[in-house]
């Protein structure tokens, strides 16, 4: 049971998240240095400018400094929870501005497809362990099949297929943004679906349910190959455990001795959910590009292509610190599922 | 013959593995009378533990009960529906397995895992929960122990708490499958009172164990089981006293004995692979007594000998016997 050791061990792992920022900020801050062209650069592009100018407004983008002093300058802006302010068109707005109306996107499309991929992860999975357990190899190997085959699909092809046949062709859904044109909605989360459902919004809540549909289970079929691969296995690790053959020799109904197998496989099932989350932020840049979905990952993009060192450089912390609380969170979880673990 | 609690004709058991089908039980035949504590011994892999598990339909994968019938109150185990099969287990016939450690859901509180036998099979929750504080005391272990998890008890404990699920219920079988070998010798002494106990309440007993001395002390019948085969079968002193089967002779001379001096010697030789078994008795290529007797050339290496009593409740399949 968690107890006391808990908070200390939150404490710590609060802690391991800022080197981890370190390191990744380490990595970015010289890796967009080492790209050609600066934000300067790319806002003014093929312009004829006089160098004075361009001089002066590197100036004024603080990137005359040594790469040591715009290093530490940025860091420490960051620790007192000051992301900067953007570099590029449009230029001087805080970073933080562009993180509070993109994230929320970002954060509803992730758990809309962690939700997916979880549940189908988790069906395919157990259809396969027990398939497995009753020697029925064609549902067996169809299931390990599905698992692989959507390991290796590539978002961006997969959401167009998706969006071909269920938009295009079917027109069941629309294939882009989050939400109809010209639809009223009063956000309060951000996150459009439930935002709608808490102020009664019913054709708003529709709306931005259909629109998150095909991004979500784009993203979400493709991370469940890995979920249905392990809970296939550790269902059938566990169906072959001693304490299984007891249930069944206690008397103890199929259905529930197969509820408490999916338990005990679970447990690594949640590890794998904190690995996970890192990979589906990455995928959903892809998602979000392919949907036009305006998150974290469109105005990544999007900044890339200005090099705007600030803004890239925000996003990139915002999110680790988003995925280091998250991978927190889940060991949390880890210790309330398995009475097993303490800290 | 009529208060038998379970009757086991002619049972087969086959593991088909990619390495070919093991034949791990055959022809076994036995029964257990109300009361009676029915011991099988044998080697590892003498198809003792299969035997347990096939009474209830549950041999683990990929063993299949081929040919055989298991009769507990006039009706067959092996071929009864699902459902039915599983209200009796638990219920009439309960199982205690080896390991104490894997036996229990790590997951789940000791309570939840002991209302829970009562509650399957019909007793309301209340009724159960009330139940399983005296069933804990029965065994000994305190009652706040409800609200553990398995890894905060001992072996020992974890199987006084097992063997309290094969006490919620009076049932007419238990089956103990080496209920005692993970466990120290001390402790395996308080396991064995508690099944002693649950004897004297009126079931009956079929245990399963290595250990030969353990056997001989509280049981009343003994089978001996060889590579598949259940080579003799009679009661506790028949057995002990005079041994028919040249396999449970050597046996008893592999066996030390504290009070008894005298010179141990090993069986020669190993089990037979079960894949591909000895033709005739299976026991053949390592008895000394067909080593030593020419004329039995023929016939123990090509017949297989069958079940014959040799005194009233002594059975043994063995060619120096009858015919």
């Amino acid at each position: 049971m968690p107890s006391r050791g808990l908070g200390k061990y939150i404490v710590i792992r609060a802690l391991l998240i800022i080197p981890m920022i370190l390191i990744l900020y380490t990595v970015v801050f010289f890796f967009l240095r080492i790209l050609p062209g600066n934000p300067i650069m790319a806002v003014v592009g093929a312009k004829n400018i006089p160098p004075a100018e361009l001089h002066h407004l590197e100036h004024l983008a603080g990137l005359d400094k040594p790469l040591w002093y715009q290093y530490f300058d940025y860091l420490g802006k960051v620790f007192t929870g000051n992301f900067g302010v953007t570099l590029a068109s449009p230029s001087g707005v805080p970073v933080t501005n562009f993180i509070a109306q993109r994230f929320p996107a970002t954060l509803e499309l992730t758990l809309w497809a962690f939700f997916f991929s979880v549940l189908f992860g988790v069906i395919t999975g157990a259809i396969a362990a027990k398939a497995k357990i009753k020697h029925k190899t064609g549902t067996d190997t169809s299931m390990r099949l599905y698992s692989i085959i959507v390991y290796t699909l590539f978002i961006p092809w997969f959401g167009m297929m998706l969006q071909y046949f269920f938009g295009v062709y079917l027109h069941w859904l629309p294939t882009s943004g989050r939400i109809a044109p010209g639809m009223n909605l009063h956000t309060i989360t951000g996150l459009y679906v439930l935002d709608s459902l808490l102020t009664g919004n019913w054709p708003a809540f529709v709306s931005s349910l259909k629109h998150i549909i095909l991004p979500a289970i784009t993203l979400g079929i493709v991370l469940s190959g890995a979920y249905t691969r392990l809970v296939r296995n550790n269902m059938v690790d566990v169906l072959s455990l001693d304490f299984i053959r007891s249930y069944f020799a206690r008397g103890v109904e199929e259905r529930r001795v197969m509820w408490y197998a999916l338990k005990n496989a679970f447990i690594p099932v949640v590890t794998l959910m904190g690995l996970q989350f890192a990979i589906l932020l990455g995928g959903a840049v892809l998602t979000e590009t392919t949907f036009s979905w305006p998150g974290m990952g469109t105005f990544l993009l999007d900044r890339i292509s200005y090099r705007d060192y600030t803004s890239i450089q925000g996003t990139v912390i915002f999110i680790a610190i988003f995925i280091g609380v998250v991978s927190m969170i889940v060991d949390i979880i880890y210790a309330l599922l398995d009475p097993r673990v303490k800290y | 013959m009529d208060d038998a609690v379970l009757e086991v004709k002619n049972l087969h058991v086959y593991y088909f593995t990619i390495a070919g089908t093991v034949k791990a039980v055959e022809n076994v035949s036995f029964k257990i009378d109300k009361g009676d504590w029915v011991t099988f011994v044998g080697e590892s892999g003498s198809g003792k533990s299969t035997v347990a598990h096939a009474l209830v339909n549950l041999v683990p994968n990929p063993g299949k009960i081929v040919k055989g019938e298991v009769i507990f109150d006039g009706k067959n185990l092996l071929t009864m529906p699902p459902e039915e099969l599983r209200k009796i287990r638990g219920k009439e016939i309960s199982m205690i397995f080896q390991d104490p450690m894997t036996s229990l859901d790590p997951l789940r509180k000791i309570g939840d895992q002991i209302t829970e036998v009562m509650t399957v099979h019909g007793v309301d929750k209340e009724e159960a929960q009330k139940r399983a504080k005296e069933l804990l005391k029965s065994v000994n272990i305190p009652e706040d122990r409800l609200d553990y998890y398995p890894h905060q008890l001992s072996g020992g404990q974890r199987q006084r708490i097992i063997i309290s699920m094969a006490m919620a219920f009076h049932s007419k079988l238990i089956i103990a499958d080496e209920p005692t070998t993970a466990l120290d010798v001390i402790v395996q002494d308080s396991i064995m009172d508690l099944i002693e106990e649950l004897r004297k309440r009126g079931t009956s007993v079929f245990f399963i164990t290595h250990d030969i001395s353990l056997a001989s002390e509280r049981s009343s019948k003994i089978g001996i089981m060889y590579a598949g085969k259940l080579v003799e079968f009679g009661l506790v002193d028949q057995i002990i006293e005079n041994p028919k089967h040249p396999y449970t002779a050597a046996l008893f001379e592999s066996t030390p004995d504290l009070w008894v001096d005298k010179t141990i010697t090993s069986i020669p030789g190993y089990p037979p692979d079960l894949r591909d078994p000895p033709k005739g008795c299976r026991f053949h290529p390592r008895c000394h007594v067909f080593k030593e007797r020419a004329e039995l050339k023929g016939l123990c290496d090509a017949k297989e000998p069958i079940m014959k009593e040799v005194e009233p409740g002594h059975f043994v399949a063995c060619h120096l016997y009858g015919d």
